[in-house]
């Protein structure tokens, strides 16, 4: 008995490099925008420091109650003296 | 008769209030016109301490009118401090608070995280304890 055998046998299973010519257009253009989206980062985030300092005036000891005593008072210093302010 | 002579009242006074008026004003000192521009051209701004700052670029002039009008604030406000038994912190805090709500848009202040922003047509970002 002869082993039986298919007239056109299907050829073995290969892989292939993936080429942008085999992915279609659509495969293609989200290639070149995941490309252009590398290039446009430079990679990583940069964090620059400020040049100058942070400064953080805690005037903790100034009371809500005291500027409000204090506000009508300065309302009229700032009028009279409508120069300097 | 009557009436009309109480419209004549009324009328003369109203002129006597407008003159009144009229002489009152001139005699407030106005803005010295450099601090004016410098002021609406956004290269000075009120802090929060009740002081003014110089944003961006800096010149000499630009630095000695800065510097007049603080030192003339803090004069102010050191005798106003004491005569409402306060500190000077207290009273330029107080008013800082209040030279903040009186910036006029495109002007600069400070707002409470430090950074110096652009008054817009809406009230600034002022210090929660700001009256």
């Amino acid at each position: 008995m002869k082993p039986m055998k298919l007239t056109s046998p299907a050829r073995t299973a290969h892989k292939a490099p993936m080429e942008l010519a085999k992915m279609g257009p659509a495969g293609a253009a989200k290639t070149v925008i995941a490309v252009l989206g590398l290039l446009a980062l430079p990679g990583c985030i940069s964090v620059t420091a400020p040049d100058k300092p942070i400064v953080i005036e805690l005037n903790i000891n100034i009371t809500q109650e005291v500027i409000y005593r204090l506000a009508a008072d300065a309302e009229n210093t700032i009028e009279e003296n409508a120069d300097i302010f | 008769m009557n009436r009309m002579k109480r419209t004549r009242l009324a009328i003369a006074g109203t002129l006597g209030a407008v003159t009144l008026a009229g002489i009152a004003v001139p005699a407030l000192a106005q803005r010295d016109p450099a601090y004016d521009a410098a002021r609406q051209a956004g290269q000075v701004a009120e802090k929060m301490d009740g002081y003014l700052m110089i944003v961006g670029s800096s010149s000499p002039s630009l630095e000695a009118l800065v510097k007049d009008i603080n030192i003339k604030r803090r004069a102010v406000y050191a005798e106003k401090a004491q005569a409402a038994n306060a500190t000077l912190q207290e009273y330029a805090f107080t008013a800082g608070c209040l030279n903040i709500a009186r910036t006029k848009p495109g002007e600069k202040y400070e707002a409470p995280d430090g950074s110096i922003n652009t008054r817009t047509s809406a009230p600034p970002e002022r210090d929660p304890r700001c009256p």
